[in-house]
């Protein structure tokens, strides 16, 4: 055991420490673990109250063990009982553990928000601060509307202590993060503005942070901090490094400060004053200045700090992009960095100078670094450094270096990192389009790329070439001579061979004169490769033999027997079949004239953005993107295209059915039944459901909603949760102000919720804030993303919220939505439940009568099964059930019970982690107006519940 | 800054403090692949890498990583000399700090950071201002812990 260091006296906790490092193995480890959770449990229920040292030392070391990754389901209300100890250990331990282990939307938080606000209050400005510490630690909703007049309060107060400020500033901006409604903003902008005035500089770091966050919201109110966090910038500029004491850092005078009010700076324009104006340029000249003097110490830290300062400054400089001449010195200042042998420094350099490159100032200085920049995508030992340096490059790329750029890029695309590839490829796609002078050029760099690294040329790369091509006709005639040529590899990506099969099919003819390239070299070459090819590329060739039936009337027979031959008529793949089918038709009944409409060239396609820059954005968050378009509007004219789609459509046009249905109805069925099959053994059994969903449809609706009915406040309302077992859309809740309407897709695991809020009252609703909440279970079972919505409706309008959900696993309850909002004076609290259940990820799947007994069978054991037995509410109508069951989602299974008038169904239930396969069987019972409906899931839970 | 881990070369977590709302899941995810992709990296490469839309500075001392993720438009350098300076406090405060030091008083290398650090936010940058803070506390608990040792050694007090 090492010397435990000052004061510290939890001996247990040092003894339980050093007793885990010498576990020899995990399971030790474990056991180690478990052994001293029960103790604490033990300790914690145990008859004798536990004094504060002992409760302090076990949530210590509860904590410990959350912190070695296991989880810790206990003990949160002891860590709450310290935050009230008057001890100050204890309660920093309790604070400790509420802050590390408590989620944002804890429920403690509303247990622990009243110790929080003792501490406040208290005289003693340490526990002030523990309980700020917390606040900003959590930070959530809850506290924000629980303590959102205290903070601001502490903030400015005169008698406040210094270190209770700058807590407090910061634990402000926290909560103003989470919840900037909360915060009332307006109250004290000046107050806090001259805190940028305060005598101790710790104040200040911390109030220009919280500064910086309200000016970007609120830039008018906040305008009056720019004069002051030029002075104050500029007497530390000036400032000795003697000058400020602790405040200086190896040397360089609060470095944290300045680059925290050159933050601030950078959320406004440059200073309109002449005088505030000139005294910044003075400033930002004074620290590129000092970047040249020679440094006042060898250590790295004294560096840092001043490049740090100096990189912010440039920060400053591009983003006001107003003065030429700083600009290039800021540039020129980089380029020495690019050099230098701190690789931090180089990443950096690379970095900025993405952003230099965008001004229009600055743009031909970069380019001057050319070479370096070069050679480092060359040298760089670093991948992070080389993709800066590629980042650098696509940003300086013009019309006037494109090409060596380009070039440059593709040879390092021979050897560089997988983990970049693909976003190379769509660099290179995207400069070789914009800055192409020459349409042969374009072509022969797109045909690299996918030679290249054709497994990283997206489908949006070579539908791109194509739409270029088709668009363009002086570059056709030279795009089927190089395609054609490319394929004379022996091997060639499958890239290439979709673009040459494109290409040839609707331009062959142009080289078709020369006999080296004559109709049967061409149909030979492309043929050579349909064999080692993907399905969704035979389908493209067999789109181009079509073609060339109707380009080459000579090759016509040979591509007949092609066609004939078994491997394409009998073909096991639906969609080839089809193909492979109606083309040999079409080739004999067609008229040649026929056949010529039908194959007509393809029309240019319209004009539109291209594909791969949206690809590129979001990719990347589209920084140097987005930057570089803004820059160059002028010149990013693409030349002609269409979205992918409409080029797929053009490509499936030539075969009259639409395959894409057929194939989807066919991969459904397929692996669906195996999964019935299969998913029993794997899957354990779960616990019981709650609410029974099918029989409650049948029954009776009003009783089974009353039983769970949420608790309203306000008229009562009609909860028609129960209605959207069967069916997606319809009206969720009504009373006299508020209706909410839902509209839900629902596609394998995933779902998409549309709620409609209409407010039926002429009066505005405040403050509305629909939200969705699950309990413990259901979190792992669920994911809910949920669009923010406006706060507020006006009379007689309507807001739409889009709820997104995944279904992760099986699960029994639904989400809840809860909505808060104002009419009038009062507050309105609606809960109700969100229309999501486990059927609604239900995948039909159709089997036979012989499987469905088969799989019926296998799920005998009495857990798999859920009977259930009620009566009939309404008439037994068999279309009624028939409707019922299809919108339950299930696949109705016809002629497979042997009795007529039972209903057989089956589905399997999708989500992100488990499938599960479900039967079905209905029989009413028309004499005694019952039914019996039995269910068998390959997981028990799920048989009970959807029962 | 968005949260900041320290762990060892062979990938143990030692501290971990988020500073914005994530679930569990999501941290782990996070822990995870952070630390493969930091410790495969070699010694002279640079303290900045693109993680998602986030930067990750990290510096080793000895055999503990540091490492800090901030968004885009924070400064690197400074994030790195953040670190440098909670490395420095620890290092005065425990005399000469060691990992161990870290793994058995991890509560108190919390606290030194939250002193340091606030919601993510530099608060203080004064190392005396911080250690003050810090042993400030320490001297409360000194005082509660020499009358437990008393009620200790009278037998009134568990260990």
């Amino acid at each position: 055991m090492p010397a435990v260091s000052k004061g510290d006296g939890m001996r247990g906790l040092a003894v339980f420490i050093s007793d885990i490092r010498n576990c020899k193995s995990k399971e030790a480890e474990i056991k180690r673990i478990n052994k001293e959770l029960a103790n604490i449990r033990s300790k914690f229920k145990g008859d004798k109250a536990l004094d504060g040292y002992s409760k302090k030392k076990y949530v210590c070391k509860l904590l410990f063990i959350f912190l070695l990754g296991h989880d810790i389901d206990f003990g949160h209300m002891e860590a709450v009982n310290l935050l009230s100890s008057n001890k100050y250990t204890e309660k920093q331990i309790g604070y400790l553990f509420i802050s590390v282990l408590v989620n944002s939307n804890s429920e403690l938080i509303r247990l622990i928000s009243n110790a929080i606000k003792n501490d406040l209050a208290s005289r003693n400005p340490i526990f002030i601060n523990l309980a700020l510490h917390c606040i900003a630690n959590v930070g959530s909703r809850e506290m924000a509307e629980a303590l959102a007049a205290e903070v601001p309060r502490l903030l400015i107060a005169a008698d406040t202590m210094d270190s209770v400020k700058q807590s407090a500033a910061l634990c402000l901006l926290r909560l103003y993060r989470t919840s900037p409604d909360v915060i009332p903003v307006g109250d004290w902008t000046s107050r806090v503005i001259h805190l940028l005035n305060d005598q101790h500089m710790g104040v200040v770091t911390a109030a220009t942070s919280l500064i910086t966050a309200l000016a970007q919201k609120n830039p008018d109110e906040y305008k009056g901090s720019v004069s002051l966090a030029v002075s104050r910038l500029s007497r530390i500029v000036t400032s000795s490094y003697t000058d400020l004491q602790d405040y200086t850092y190896y040397f360089v005078p609060a470095p944290w400060l300045s680059v925290k009010l050159l933050r601030l700076l950078q959320c406004y324009p440059p200073p309109e004053d002449p005088a505030v104006r000139g005294r910044l340029s003075e400033c930002l000249e004074n620290i590129l200045n000092k970047a040249q003097e020679p440094p006042k110490s060898k250590k790295v830290q004294h560096s840092n700090a001043k490049n740090a300062v100096l990189f912010e400054a440039i920060n400053l400089i591009i983003h006001h992009d107003s003065e030429p001449n700083l600009l290039v010195r800021a540039c020129n200042q980089l380029g020495q960095f690019l050099q230098h042998r701190e690789t931090n420094l180089r990443y950096l350099a690379l970095e900025s100078m993405c952003l230099l490159a965008s001004s229009e100032f600055s743009h031909e200085a970069v380019k001057k670094h050319q070479e370096t920049v070069i050679n480092a995508l060359k040298t760089e030992r670093d991948v992070s450094v080389r993709q800066r340096a590629v980042d650098l490059l696509y940003a300086m790329c013009d019309r006037s270096n494109a090409q060596e750029i380009v070039s440059e890029m593709l040879n390092y695309l021979e050897t560089a990192d997988y983990s970049i590839r693909e976003e190379m490829v769509l660099k290179v796609a995207i400069l070789a389009e914009k800055y192409a002078v020459d349409y042969t050029w374009y072509v022969d760099t797109i045909l690299n790329l996918i030679r290249l690294a054709g497994d990283y040329v997206s489908e949006e790369v070579w539908y791109r070439v194509i739409q270029i091509v088709i668009n363009r006709e002086d570059v056709q005639g030279y795009a089927a001579k190089t395609v054609f040529e490319a394929l004379q590899a022996p091997a060639c990506h499958e890239n290439m061979v979709k673009v040459g099969g494109y290409i040839l099919g609707e331009f062959g003819n142009l080289i078709a004169g020369d006999p080296r390239s004559s109709p049967l070299v061409q149909f030979n070459l492309l043929h050579s490769k349909f064999h080692l090819c993907s399905v969704a590329t035979r389908a493209l060739l067999l789109s181009t033999y079509i073609k060339f039936i109707n380009l080459f009337p000579e090759v016509k027979v040979t591509i007949q027997d092609v066609l004939r031959s078994d491997n394409q008529l009998r073909n096991a793949d639906a969609e080839l079949q089809q193909r492979a089918v109606e083309y040999l038709r079409l080739s004999t009944v067609a008229s040649t004239d026929v056949l010529a409409t039908v194959l007509e060239e393809m029309p240019p396609f319209p004009e539109r953005e291209s594909s791969i820059l949206t690809k590129l954005k979001r990719k990347k968050g589209s920084v140097s993107v987005d930057v570089d378009d803004g820059r160059r509007t002028g010149s990013v004219e693409l030349n002609g295209a269409a979205t992918q789609d409409s080029l797929a459509n053009k490509a499936s046009a030539v075969s009259t059915p639409s395959p894409s249905a057929s194939a989807d109805l066919l991969g459904l069925g397929a692996p669906g039944i195996g999964i019935l099959g299969h998913s029993e053994g794997p899957v354990g059994n779960v616990g019981t459901g709650g609410a029974s969903l099918l029989v409650d449809v049948f029954s009776d609706m009003a009783a089974a909603a009353a039983s769970s009915s949420p608790q309203i406040v306000g008229t009562p309302p009609e909860d028609n949760f129960m209605k959207f077992v069967c069916k997606n859309n319809g009206v969720l809740f009504e009373n006299n102000l508020l209706q909410i309407g839902v509209k839900s897709e629902f596609r394998q695991n995933l779902g998409r919720v549309c709620l409609f809020y209409g407010n039926k009252t002429s009066v505005q609703f405040q403050a509305f804030t629909p939200s969705v909440s699950f309990s413990q279970e259901l979190q792992s079972q669920l994911s809910v993303q949920t669009k923010p919505v406006e706060p507020t409706i006006d009379g007689g309008a309507q807001v739409q919220q889009l709820v997104n959900v995944e279904c992760l696993l099986d699960f029994v309850e639904s989400p809840m939505l809860n909505l808060q909002f104002r009419y009038g004076g009062a507050v309105q609290n609606l809960v109700m439940r969100l229309p999501v259940m486990l059927n609604k990820f239900f995948q039909v799947s159709e089997m036979s009568g012989q499987d469905f007994f088969a799989r019926w069978k296998q799920l005998s054991s009495p857990q798999q099964e859920a009977q259930n037995i009620f009566k009939a509410t309404q008439s037994m109508d068999e279309e009624v059930n028939k409707a019922k069951l299809l919108g339950f989602g299930m696949a109705l299974l016809e002629g497979v019970d042997p009795n007529p008038e039972n209903f057989v169904g089956a589905g399997i239930v999708q989500s992100k982690l488990v499938q599960v396969g479900c039967l079905l069987r209905l029989e009413p019972n028309a004499q005694a107006q019952m039914y019996r409906l039995t269910l068998r899931t390959s997981k028990e839970v799920v048989s009970k519940h959807l029962s | 800054i968005r949260f900041m881990l320290l762990f060892s070369r062979q990938g143990c977590i030692r501290l971990q403090k988020w500073f914005v709302a994530a679930g569990e899941r999501e941290r782990r995810e996070t822990r995870r692949e952070l630390l493969t992709t930091v410790l495969a990296r070699g010694p002279r490469s640079s303290s900045c890498l693109q993680w998602r839309d986030l930067s990750i500075i990290y510096k080793r001392y000895a055999s503990l990583y540091f490492c800090c993720a901030i968004e885009e438009g924070d400064n690197e350098l400074l994030t790195l000399e953040l670190i440098h300076r909670y490395v420095e406090l620890l290092d005065q405060y425990f005399g000469c700090v060691c990992e161990l030091d870290i793994i058995f008083n991890f509560e108190k290398a919390y606290f030194i950071l939250d002193e340091l650090l606030l919601g993510g936010e530099v608060q203080e940058t004064s190392k005396r201002v911080v250690l003050c803070a810090v042993e400030e506390a320490d001297d409360l608990q000194v005082e509660t812990d020499v009358t437990r040792r008393v009620l200790q050694d009278l037998g009134f007090a568990s260990a």
